[in-house]
């Protein structure tokens, strides 16, 4: 008597239901910011203790699952494979109450450029994606919808850079725009992060469907896997 | 705490042969349609425990209980105990197979014929009815007069548990039921036990701890003759209190 496909389904809807609750926290994050809507980031901030508790309590369905059940073989892996996405689900929506907490700092005291908030909107909008497509792949088992979430996080990491950029060269015009910018700066740094928790989710579903752990392979090897449909095996 | 007793042990000393003392002030619920599992290392008094429950010690006359084990609210070691009503409603399936030499039929039929049961359409409903309820009944129905000794282990398992089944018991105890299977047998007999309890009470002695966390909902630790620890299934295969109950469930002896 092994783990049983209601348990599975189980614990695939609390991942689902925790993902749903982190992503409109970046959501409303972001748009607090573009849109100086303070009483959004301070409700982004008060809801942080239920992803808490969905950390918690998937934590504790999977070490109930191991030690009461034994799962092995595809088993094993999927519960594993929950119990870490709850802990990188959990420091996505730590990095959205940061972006949150920086909107009341910079609240009223400042403009932001448009091309930043273009830049932080699109960074927004990708990391959303990408968390999103990471459940899908993980409650669909798609390891081709993985695959593409990873390669997603090199135009983060260039939004994050072109942000920074701009950034500087606003701050270095007038130490007025200091305060801000080093803010701004950190929000964009922010969802950098998230791209990279993101990154980390799809990387998990690949373990879970393959049994070969990705993480540290070169970008372009899971590049050419994912265009050539190569085996991860063989890697 | 909020499920109901079925049986409830208190301080319960037994010896064998009046001489060896095999188990020390045991006190112990044994909760409604639940699956408690007994663990522990070999001579932990386990199995002597389990045996109690249903008198199978007075099989040897010098074999002495002291304390009380009420049933439904009355003391089962009590003299005037009717030992055929008590083994009816508290029925046990061994370590083994045990089948008698006679037909499928005949095996589930046996009890049922003991307690009167004459008419052969009655008779029929009720034996088709345990077979179901063990979950044999589709492998058996088109051979019901073969020999119980051509089933396999596995079968003849569910056979033996059909036959307990079919005098309607309120409890049954388990003594290693599985230790004699393969892998896919027991998973059956643990399906089997998971599905029983929805109508029964079933205590069960195993070696196997893995089997004791999958099936059980409370589980009790003995170790030489002492009742170490009891708790829900998830509480002691998860953060035991005790170290003795830590140390064995991790492997660290035993």
């Amino acid at each position: 008597m092994s783990v049983k496909d209601h348990e599975i389904k189980a614990l695939k809807d609390s991942v689902l239901e925790m993902a749903t609750l982190v992503e409109s926290f970046i959501k409303d994050a972001v748009h607090s910011l573009l849109n100086n809507d303070i009483e959004l980031a301070r409700k982004v901030i008060r809801s942080d203790h239920l992803v808490n508790s969905y950390d918690i309590r998937i934590d504790e369905d999977c070490i109930k699952l191991i030690a009461l059940k034994q799962p092995i073989g595809k088993d094993l892996r999927f519960i594993t494979t929950a119990m870490k996405m709850a802990t990188d689900l959990e420091r996505i929506a730590d990095n959205a109450v940061n972006i949150a907490e920086r909107d009341i700092d910079i609240a009223d005291k400042h403009q932001i450029d448009p091309i930043v908030s273009v830049d932080l909107l699109q960074m927004s909008e990708i990391v959303q994606s990408m968390l999103r497509d990471a459940i899908a792949s993980f409650v669909n088992e798609d390891k081709l919808l993985a695959m593409d979430v990873i390669t997603r996080d090199e135009a983060v990491d260039k939004l994050d850079d072109k942000v920074i950029d701009e950034l500087m060269r606003e701050m270095s015009k007038s130490s007025d725009n200091i305060y801000s910018g080093a803010r701004i700066s950190y929000v964009s740094k922010y969802l950098e992060r998230i791209g990279d928790h993101a990154t980390n989710l799809a990387e998990m579903v690949i373990y879970m469907v393959e049994g070969r752990i990705i993480r540290h392979i070169a970008l372009d090897k899971i590049k050419s896997i994912k265009e050539t449909g190569a085996d991860f095996k063989k890697l | 705490m909020s499920d109901l007793l079925e049986l409830e042990v208190k301080g319960l000393d037994f010896y064998y042969q009046n001489t060896i003392q095999a188990l020390k002030n045991i006190n112990l619920p044994i909760f409604q349609n639940k699956v408690t599992a007994l663990i522990g290392p070999s001579g932990c008094g386990k199995t002597t425990l389990l045996r109690c429950f249903n008198r199978m010690h007075d099989l040897y006359p010098k074999n002495v209980y002291k304390g009380e084990i009420f049933f439904r609210g009355k003391n089962i070691l009590s003299k005037d105990i009717d030992m055929i009503e008590l083994r009816s409603r508290i029925g046990m399936v061994f370590q083994k197979p045990t089948p008698f030499p006679m037909s499928i039929f005949d095996n589930v039929a046996y009890g049922l014929k003991l307690r009167g049961i004459k008419d052969r359409d009655e008779m029929y409903q009720f034996v088709k009815t345990a077979l179901i309820e063990a979950a044999l009944w589709d492998e058996v129905e088109d051979k019901l007069n073969a020999s119980a000794y051509d089933l396999s282990g596995g079968q003849q398992q569910r056979l033996v548990i059909a036959r307990a089944l079919a005098v309607d018991p309120e409890v049954l105890l388990f003594d290693e039921p599985t230790s004699a299977l393969d892998p896919i047998s027991t998973a059956k007999i643990e399906e089997l036990a998971v599905t029983l309890k929805e109508n029964i009470t079933i205590i069960i002695v195993t070696h196997n701890m893995q089997q004791a966390a999958r099936i059980s909902d409370w589980t009790g630790f003995m170790m030489l003759g002492d009742l170490i620890e009891f708790d829900t299934t998830e509480k002691m295969f998860t953060n035991p209190e005790k170290k003795l109950t830590q140390d064995y469930i991790t492997g660290r002896f035993g």
